[in-house]
């Protein structure tokens, strides 16, 4: 089993109604597949994707313990 | 390299200041550059009256010390600063320092500018501005290389 936690920042967290939620999975996915699993609705275009504090692919495959972001573009400095 | 997240307003002169006091490279340096971001009390033609900046705690140092990395290979850089506001912001106060300190201009003032872009694609930041009417609204995106 895969345990991962899901984190949401900015907009998108408003838009989905809280910040984090733990997801158990049977085998390794990608992050989209992770996103479609959870929201049932295709990834905002313009999503930034993290996994543990580095930015990752669409196509990154979950690992046991993950801490998986997602977030729109940045806007700081 | 320092870099500082702080969530009340700091005088970035003094920053650099205190900064430089502590640094044992007396007489190694010879050109500092400093970039100072400020708010804005106008965007996207509307009156801004406040900001809050959200950030990614832990990733943020991450991808700054990244950043900063990437930049000692590039140039010779003798020491860095970086310090970035969170939290409620107001129109004039600072919103970033980076400061660059190295032997020559060169590496400086082409450091200084690499951090700042890379801050902006990278770091996880996030603007929600307050307009003068009151209504709240998120910053879709960065501006380019302006």
């Amino acid at each position: 089993m895969i345990t991962i936690t899901l984190r949401y920042f900015a907009s998108l967290r408003e838009q989905i109604g809280r910040s984090q939620e733990t997801l158990t999975l049977a085998d390794s996915i990608t992050v989209l597949d992770v996103w479609q699993y959870v929201h049932q609705t295709p990834l905002p275009d313009n999503t930034l994707i993290a996994v543990n504090m580095e930015y990752v692919e669409r196509i990154h495959y979950i690992c046991d313990g993950d801490e998986v972001a997602f977030f729109p573009p940045v806007t700081g400095g | 390299m320092t870099i500082k997240i702080v969530d009340s307003v700091f005088d970035p002169f003094l920053e650099i200041q205190d900064f430089q006091t502590q640094l044992a490279l007396n007489g190694k340096f010879g050109a500092t550059s400093i970039f100072i971001g400020t708010m804005r009390d106008f965007n996207e033609g509307d009156e801004v009256h406040a900001m809050t900046l959200e950030h990614y705690e832990g990733m943020t140092q991450k991808q700054l010390e990244k950043i900063i990395t990437t930049a000692k290979d590039k140039w010779t850089i003798l020491e860095s600063l970086i310090v970035h506001r969170i939290g409620d912001i107001l129109p004039s106060e600072p919103i970033v320092l980076i400061a660059i300190w190295s032997a020559h201009r060169a590496d400086a003032f082409e450091a200084c500018r690499y951090i700042m872009e890379e801050l902006k694609s990278n770091a996880p930041f996030w603007k929600r501005e307050t307009l003068s009417s009151h209504q709240t609204r998120w910053v879709l995106k960065n501006t380019g290389s302006k």
